[in-house]
């Protein structure tokens, strides 16, 4: 034969699947996109900026980290995806040294103290959003209204949660949800809202408020990346087409979460059991971008199927404690922080049989 | 149709590729004109060689005597003379002594056909021995002796001989073909295990990726009406595995460190059924064998009717060469199999496929520290741990990786096919369970 071609021999198989490390970072960062465009345009140009500082200096911590330790890692994307949903859990107006802060946390303390990617056991973004959460909090609420609502001047352009939280706690009985509660204090909802809302009510003859509608489509304050739920969910169900995540985290996060706001969150209002609004939690905060993408970080969550239902549970649980009984006006990036804590454990435990015995690996 | 069966927990499907070479009708490989006939076909003993350089042989002499009990005798597909009996490495690595034989253009083995009756009237010993005579090992890529296996061990009862259709592997088509175009010798095979093992029921496990293998087989049973049944089974790797097999078909588990005897079952592949049937009707000794050459580089990929020890270069020029300079020559099939850096390499008893793939295939990427995305686990159909596994073994820590079940991996592959780091996980395995041995021995 004339070939003298030189061939390359490896261990079996011989064959390897397409997805890779950098693939999937890149595919979580393209899912992120839709959420992101909108988040720039209803809250305007300055939140590209903000990401954009958020990314770079991600990316830039990561360069000199890894240079320290001579190595190369940019190219696998985590750094550039931890960057933006760093950018996408920052309000609008927030100052700019603020992503930087919680870039070089999330990425020198949170991922590279421990050893760089695959070593940390926490979250990097959420920690570096928490980080900053509670260093900068004035800074961390510089809220702002989306251009879809008009507002006359001095209307607050708290968060929807933020708000909920601060009337409550000179609840005296005006409302009996937390719909009626915003209503009664005439926070703004967008025309579009409103619209779409009596659309529902008269031909559907459901009963959806404009601040539903709202949380759904993104038309409510909030961090840049987190208001859209429709085009969040938009991106996670892109993902789980492409078998990047899989349905049990996301699944039971956001159901264990829905259930308890549905049984007990009434009770804030002066109500009965099994009245809370869970389709308005469940649309608000950083719920979506955390039980979609943040939630489902593979380093941070367990390695098997079992693993991931008490994973998602537990966040559910402690999101709506947090919530609800908390000071807290969010809970979801608490509540992943917590759970993260608990994954080693949780792999441990949560281990398949093992084919021909009666023997769980985890408990050998 | 029922409701396809499958295994319970992991596997992986990668791309099919059966495609490139399932329409093609198994042809015969021309003769080559150096023959190379390893004396080791598997682990085990290789056999003892019977002929030294200067012999003179006749085709279907026996040249390799079984050492051992695991170890199956070896005999030449073609008359000629031995030139030298030489070291030759191996696809799976390891060297063994082969005889060089320059072989007489033409020469070929013949018999007759003795007929249904002649085999009627033996007992199972006797065929048994007429197995081992013949040099019969498993056809599915292992190799094991086939005498061994059909020998139950006291105590045992064989229930169920489970014939293994299932070909999980991607580009193979070599079962498949002969399914299709052998289908009453496979089956007369079949029953012939089933007479030697004692087993009460026959089954055959086809995936349902071969619709016409399923036909053939489906017809052929009910028209002469043998007491086996045909079983389709949802595509999915590695189902052709049998202790996958016996869990799809069965629903039992074969016990950690067992084999399949001890829950009753017997696993031969169709290729080993062909075999018997050849060796008991005819008295013909395994010294060819249908394989695949497929591959995106291959340039016409088909089935052949290969003698083994040919060596790999003559069946790749046979099927028109490489139609692109392939990254990789892989014997057998792309999950389990060895690649190769020595096209002389000489084909064996176990070899099912030779690919020529290429980049695209291989998907070499970059490897990157593991994120415990769980993919392993999750495809494991071992149910084990293969990154913890991995890591254990990295570190040195053998024996916790044995108490985590390491000697229950088979090294399917499953793990490192779908790892997005791309850390070679079997390859870890592998040395983990070395370094077992020895620190045993």
């Amino acid at each position: 034969m004339s070939e003298q071609n030189l061939f390359l021999v490896e261990s079996s198989p011989q064959i390897r699947h397409r997805d890779s490390t950098s693939s999937i970072m890149w595919q979580v960062s393209i899912a992120l996109m839709p959420a992101g465009i909108w988040g720039i345009w209803v809250f305007g140009i300055r939140s590209l900026l903000v990401i954009a500082v958020s990314i770079a200096s991600a990316v830039g911590f990561e360069y000199l980290a890894a240079r320290s330790m001579k190595r190369s890692t940019v190219s696998d994307g985590s750094a550039f995806l931890t960057g933006l949903l760093i950018g996408y859990n920052m309000p609008p107006l927030v100052p700019l040294f603020i992503p930087v802060a919680a870039s070089a946390f999330a990425i020198l303390v949170v991922k590279w103290a421990f050893g760089g990617l695959g070593a940390n056991w926490m979250n990097p973004a959420l920690a570096g959003r928490v980080f900053v959460f509670f260093s900068w909090t004035s800074g961390m609420n510089a809220w702002k209204l989306p251009r879809t609502i008009q507002a006359a001047d001095g209307v607050s352009s708290a968060t929807v949660l933020g708000s909920l939280k601060t009337l409550l706690m000179d609840f005296s009985g005006e409302a009996s949800s937390a719909v009626g509660m915003l209503r009664y204090h005439e926070y703004p909802a967008s025309a579009i809202g409103q619209q779409i809302s009596s659309w529902f009510d008269r031909v559907m003859q459901m009963r959806i408020s404009a601040y539903t509608v709202d949380l759904a489509v993104g038309n409510v304050p909030g961090s840049i990346g987190e208001v859209s739920a429709v085009l969040l969910i938009i991106g996670g169900i892109y993902l789980l087409a492409k078998n990047i995540i899989t349905w049990e985290i996301p699944v039971t996060y956001i159901l264990s979460f829905a259930l308890l706001i549905w049984a007990f969150d009434g009770l804030r209002f002066g109500q009965g059991l099994f009245s809370g609004d869970a389709a308005f939690h469940v649309l608000s905060g950083g719920l979506m971008l955390g039980a979609l993408f943040m939630a489902t970080d593979m380093v941070t969550s367990p390695v098997t199927r079992k693993g991931m239902i008490v994973y998602g549970i537990g966040a559910g649980m402690l999101t709506f404690l947090i919530r609800v009984y908390g000071s807290l006006p969010e809970g979801v990036s608490m509540a992943i922080i917590i759970m993260n804590i608990f994954v080693p454990m949780i792999n441990r435990y949560m281990q398949p049989k093992v084919y021909g015995t009666a023997a769980r690996r985890g408990s050998a | 149709m029922a409701r396809l069966l499958t295994f319970r927990r992991g596997g992986v499907h990668p791309p099919e590729k059966k495609s490139l070479s399932r329409g093609e009708p198994i042809s015969r490989c021309p003769d080559p004109e150096t023959l190379i006939i390893p004396f080791a076909h598997h682990l085990g003993a290789p056999a003892k060689p019977l002929v030294s350089p200067g012999d003179e042989v006749k085709p279907g002499d026996k040249i390799g005597e079984s050492a051992g009990f695991i170890s199956a005798h070896v005999h030449t597909p073609m008359g000629g003379k031995v030139k030298e009996i030489r070291s030759v490495y191996l696809p799976a690595g390891f060297a063994s002594p082969a005889a060089v034989i320059e072989a007489d253009p033409g020469s070929s083995w013949s018999g007759t056909d003795m007929g249904e009756d002649a085999c009627a009237s033996m007992d199972p010993k006797e065929m048994i021995s007429r197995v081992q005579e013949a040099g019969i090992v498993g056809m599915g890529g292992a190799a094991f002796p086939a005498h061994v296996k059909f020998m139950i061990p006291k105590g045992k009862q064989a229930e169920y001989l489970i014939i293994n259709g299932v070909e999980c592997e991607p580009y193979l088509n070599a079962d498949n073909r002969l399914m299709i175009e052998r289908t009453d010798d496979v089956l007369s095979g079949a029953m012939y295990i089933q007479k030697m093992i004692g087993a009460r029921e026959v089954i055959i496990g086809i995936e349902s990726n071969k619709p016409e293998s399923l036909q053939a087989m489906t017809q052929a049973v009910s028209s002469r009406r043998l007491p086996l049944t045909v079983r389709s089974l949802k595509v999915r790797y590695p189902q052709g595995d049998e202790k996958q097999l016996i869990e799809a078909l069965l629903k039992r588990e074969v016990p950690s460190g067992g084999l399949p005897i001890d829950i009753g079952a017997v696993v031969s592949n169709v290729g080993t059924a062909l075999a018997v049937y050849e060796a008991l009707r005819m008295g013909k000794p395994l010294m060819e064998r249908v394989l695949t050459i497929s591959g995106e580089a291959a340039s016409d990929p088909k089935n052949v009717l290969v003698k083994v020890g040919t060596p790999i270069s003559h069946v790749i020029e046979h099927a028109g060469g490489f139609s692109s300079p392939p990254d990789k020559v892989v014997i057998g099939g792309p999950m389990m199999g060895f690649s190769i850096y020595d096209l002389s390499t000489p084909v064996m008893k176990g070899t099912s496929g030779i690919l020529a793939l290429t980049k695209h295939q291989v998907n070499q990427a970059s490897r990157t520290p593991c994120i415990s995305c769980g993919r392993c686990v999750q495809a494991c159909p071992m149910g084990l741990n293969p990154t913890k596994l991995y890591k254990l073994i990295d570190h040195g820590n053998y024996d916790e990786a044995k108490q985590r079940f390491l000697l229950d991996c088979k090294e399917c592959g499953c793990c490192s096919y779908i790892c997005v780091a791309k850390i070679p996980l079997v390859q870890g395995m592998r040395w983990g369970k070395l370094m077992l041995r020895k620190k045993q021995s």
